[in-house]
């Protein structure tokens, strides 16, 4: 039903615009006169009106919107750092918007004010250096203060905190079409080596039994918990192609590429619960996302996120981890027929033997 | 110096020119293998056209099923057939395909192709005062490989594993393994062949509009008197023969990696069960190579377009465009920028941060150029008289879409503000307002202005008003909500985005977005009727329509083998000396000589 509607009013426009056509036909062949292209005052000022009440109407539009989905966009952010850049986010988009508004203003507006006419007479008005130097300056200055603003930002958010030496809760995300699936690093906080060869139907993520930091790790499907005020430290590869764990609630994202180990890491502020409180829905939940197309099946590869005080959370992880000890479920890999990469640092593949090394929780 | 002997060869040429090429043309040499820059203009034109319609038809079923996911549309499956259309619904591998497919034919062969193939061969003979392309046979070629090209791209479509579907930025793994999508099957071959003849076309084309602005420039026409239109074009090509190459690159080692066991991009893959043999390679070498590419070619389709809009503005302002000077100079600071930028294209692709910082003070250089570009666009209206032909709404469409898309590229050229909106509908409307809208606005309004330099006729001004307002409206419908859409978290190249609750509230802006995609693509069906309509039936065109000082206009008009009768025009001044204080006119042609004690390039204001 809703097809044929679309289709009938598809027909309706075309004959709609087929009639508008010959009607502007016939009434300019009936006005004989001036050709059917030359501008005159009549159209300057036409125009030059339609200008103006485009500039109306659009940032009535703009403005509309806003207003209509301000409410529909992601919730208060739920990291540390989410937090942070929100307010970086607002603080930009405040320039952007004065920017846009002047600008579009005097486009329009100039257009509207200086229609010609006939009688009409323009400036001669090439250049002037100092005008020009001004607003060379001026978006310099905006720059810079953007730039400094978010590289500040940047360089907090990607560091890594192994290095710094942080207190943190390590997991792995593992990607593959179209799903993730995720690995605890277990008491040590350290993920037992993997490498793609020794991936089997029972062994999925490819993990070597035969190192000793693998055997307190356990894999979790479906859902991960994490707890809240703990910083949770994400070691992210893949399995096939290219994709990307994005965080939307929690402002994180990276991309996971096969072969390659990145990394990313927040602190979530909010429980889960507190978030269906805020947001007035019970069924509210986070969610990890694939954000790098990687297939026919890319828009449903998600992963729901559980945020925990701290408490839940390890009761949670305890359980967890007494039903699924890494080493207890796999097969061990076939004796000699793999060897792990030679040098542990080559160019590109950057897979460690010693993977991640973390410290210990407390 | 060799610029004198040029003009020496030429005028010697001058008079003998109209019984040298007349009486060997055949219908073949006319109308299809054509080395005249006219006639090779308007069949990249035309050509566009086509690519266009088809590109935009295909964006308008994957907002259909966008807006409307799962609802069953009769002609989709009479479109797509029961394998990629089963029940009216868009399979998701269709709608990855029509989504890389819409993006490489909208990027590549309208608005670099198409853009540059039809303005840059007819422009930069007629504005320099040339008689031809420096060399005619390579720009036959150049064409034609573009045809071919776009025959390939066509053909890739009906192949029974699907088009190319792993996006219009075809990043291995996906694009390399068959046995990760169906499109990366015979499609991507295909694809590959068909941009692998693309950047033939494109190099041809760009060699030939270099060398002939260097050299072929008539007398008097020296770089700081040539129409920004010119230096628009030049700039273009240098960057086109600057980057093309390496994209020629990356497909190469992308046709070994696929076809020969080679290993430059893949390593470490398990995928359908079992581990593949490729090792050593990276993924994102591929990135590198392709935005080395892909950012350029970003101006690539814009800079054309702002050189059209610089011209068409100046001209219906009836003043000369504001800082000539600081428009080249901006146009090649970001010419020279755009090199140094392709990194924030892959701030989350694991690269170190620190080479991430790098990236991000580079491409935010780049808005001081672009915001010098839109305040001379802007002051260049003030105390105009402003003649609203249809190309000059369509320019101020333009201007207006350079700033709105503009400005939340500072949001996206941010890394840290990136990571939340990378790869979100937020970088769609960005991109498609500041590089799409501003680039197909400016080749509307290039059509428009130079269309009796192209056919000897005019095109009707009600419709092309009536075009321009349903276009421009429905574009900002198009691509402003998208934003929200951004800020929500919706990723881009969802085949729905209703699969899960987390976007279930944000289908009413899906549905608006297509009911403006689907009035806007109407809307074109009113500017490919007064295209074609006025091809054969529009008014006779005069020899200088908008009362324009560039050379183009001053040939007599009509279309002539050759471009003037008789000897090429001496140029004595700058393109832009609109109601110039003590003329008689409010235009004064480039072939007018200075009178005594007048000054060149607005020179005289200046010492006032």
């Amino acid at each position: 039903m809703t097809s044929f509607l679309i289709i009938l009013a598809l027909a309706l426009g075309v004959a709609v615009i087929a009639q508008i056509v010959r009607i502007f036909e016939l009434s300019s062949e009936l006005k004989g006169g001036t050709p059917n292209w030359v501008v005159t005052d009549r159209d300057n000022r036409g125009q030059g009106n339609m200008m103006l009440l485009f500039l109306i109407a659009f940032f009535a539009f703009c403005l509309w919107q806003l207003l209509k989905y301000k409410d529909l966009l992601l919730p208060v952010a739920a990291s540390e750092e989410g937090v942070e850049l929100d307010w970086l986010m607002n603080f930009n988009f405040l320039i952007i918007t004065v920017v846009f508004i002047i600008c579009n203003f005097f486009l329009f507006y100039f257009a509207f004010k200086y229609r010609g006419s006939k009688a009409g007479k323009a400036l001669y008005y090439p250049v002037n250096h100092k005008l020009e130097l001004l607003w060379t300056i001026i978006p310099g200055i905006a720059m810079a203060i953007i730039i400094v603003l978010g590289l500040r930002s940047w360089t907090k958010i990607t560091r890594d905190p192994i290095e710094t030496g942080e207190d943190i809760l390590t997991i792995e995300l593992v990607s593959e079409q179209f799903k993730w699936t995720a690995r605890y690093a277990g008491d040590d906080n350290k993920l037992g080596f993997n490498f793609y060869r020794l991936i089997t139907e029972q062994n999925v993520l490819g993990i070597d039994s035969t190192d000793a930091a693998s055997a307190d790790d356990f894999i979790v499907y479906n859902e991960i918990h994490i707890p809240k005020g703990k910083r949770v430290y994400f070691s992210l590869r893949s399995k096939d192609v290219i994709h990307s764990a994005f965080f939307p609630h929690f402002r994180q994202q990276m991309n996971t590429v096969p072969g390659l180990q990145t990394m990313l890491h927040f602190m979530p502020t909010i429980t889960t619960d507190s978030m269906r409180l805020i947001t007035g829905n019970p069924e509210y939940n986070y969610v990890l996302l694939c954000n790098k197309i990687c297939g026919a099946s890319h828009f449903n590869m998600q992963m729901n996120i559980v945020v925990d005080d701290s408490a839940t959370f390890w009761n949670w992880y305890d359980e967890k981890k007494a039903k699924t000890i890494f080493a207890s479920n796999m097969t061990a890999p076939p004796p000699g027929k793999v060897d792990p990469p030679a040098t542990p640092d080559s160019a590109g593949t950057g897979a460690k033997p010693d993977s991640v090394t973390a410290k210990k929780p407390d | 110096m060799s610029a004198n002997h040029g003009h020496e060869h030429k005028d010697h040429h001058d008079d003998h020119h109209d019984d040298h090429h007349h009486h060997q043309e055949t219908w073949v040499t006319k109308w299809v293998f054509s080395q005249d820059h006219k006639m090779i203009s308007r069949q990249f034109l035309v050509t566009a056209v086509i690519m266009g319609v088809v590109a935009m038809l295909m964006s308008t079923l994957f907002r259909l099923q966008l807006a409307w996911p799962g609802e069953k549309f009769a002609f989709v499956n009479w479109m797509l057939g029961d394998k990629w259309g089963k029940d009216g619904i868009i399979s998701p591998d269709m709608y990855l395909a029509l989504v890389t497919i819409h993006g490489t034919i909208m990027v590549f062969f309208v608005l670099t192709g198409g853009l540059s193939g039809t303005f840059a061969n007819l422009l930069i003979p007629y504005q320099i005062g040339a008689r031809d392309m420096a060399s005619g046979f390579l720009n036959m070629f150049s064409y034609w490989f573009f045809f071919a090209s776009s025959v390939v791209m066509i053909i890739s479509c009906f192949v029974e594993s699907g088009p190319a579907s792993a996006g219009w930025t075809i990043y291995p793994p996906l694009s390399a393994l068959p046995q990760a999508i169906a499109g990366s099957g015979l499609g991507m071959t295909l694809w590959l062949v068909s941009m692998s003849l693309f950047i033939v076309s494109a190099l041809l084309g760009g060699l030939n509009y270099i060398i002939t602005v260097l050299n072929l420039r008539t007398k008097g026409m020296s770089m700081t008197r040539m129409p920004l239109t010119v230096w628009s074009f030049l700039i273009t090509a240098i960057l086109g023969v600057l980057s093309f190459p390496v994209l020629f690159g990356a497909c190469l080692l992308l046709i070994f990696d696929r076809g020969f066991g080679t290993s430059f991009y893949l390593t470490d893959i398990y995928i359908g069960g079992q581990a593949l043999d490729h090792t050593g390679g990276s993924p994102i070498l591929f990135q590198h190579l392709f935005w080395f590419l892909g950012h350029p070619e970003v101006y690539i389709v814009l800079l054309p377009a702002l050189g059209i809009a610089s011209e068409i503005i100046s001209v219906s302002s009836r003043k000369p465009i504001f800082g000539y000077k600081a428009m080249v100079g901006s146009m090649l600071a970001i010419g020279f920028l755009s090199f140094i930028v392709w990194g924030h294209h892959m701030f989350l692709t694991g690269m170190n941060p620190f080479l991430g910082s790098v990236f991000v003070f580079t491409t935010l250089l780049i808005a001081i150029p672009s915001a010098v570009k839109a305040f001379n666009y802007i002051t260049t209206l003030w105390k105009g008289n402003i003649v609203f032909n249809p190309s000059m709404l369509f320019c101020i469409g333009l201007v207006s879409t350079f700033i709105t898309g503009g400005v939340t590229g500072i949001i996206l050229a941010d890394s840290a503000l990136d990571i939340p909106v990378h790869d979100t509908y937020f970088v769609v409307a960005h991109f498609h307002i500041v590089m799409g809208l501003s680039a197909i606005l400016g080749m509307f309004g290039g059509v428009y202005h130079w269309f009796p330099k192209m056919f000897e006729r005019m095109m009707n001004k009600k419709l092309g008003y009536l075009h321009f307002w349903f276009t421009f409206i429905c574009a900002y419908g198009v691509f402003f909500p998208q934003h929200f859409l951004g800020m929500a978290g919706v990723p881009r190249r969802y085949y729905t985005n209703t699969e899960f609750p987390m976007f279930d509230h944000l289908i009413d802006i899906n549905i608006f977005v297509t009911i403006c995609a689907i009035v806007g693509a109407f809307a074109q069906g009113i500017f490919l009727y007064n295209f074609f309509y006025s091809i054969f039936r529009g008014e006779k065109a005069p020899e200088n329509p908008y009362n324009s000082n560039t050379l183009e206009w001053t040939n007599g008009g009509g279309t002539i083998h050759g471009n003037w009768h008789g000897a090429l025009p001496v140029v004595y001044r700058w393109a832009y000396d609109y109601s110039k204080p003590g003329k008689k006119e409010d235009f004064v042609p480039q072939t007018v000589p200075l009178e005594d004690g007048e000054l060149d390039a607005g020179e005289d204001q200046v010492k006032h």
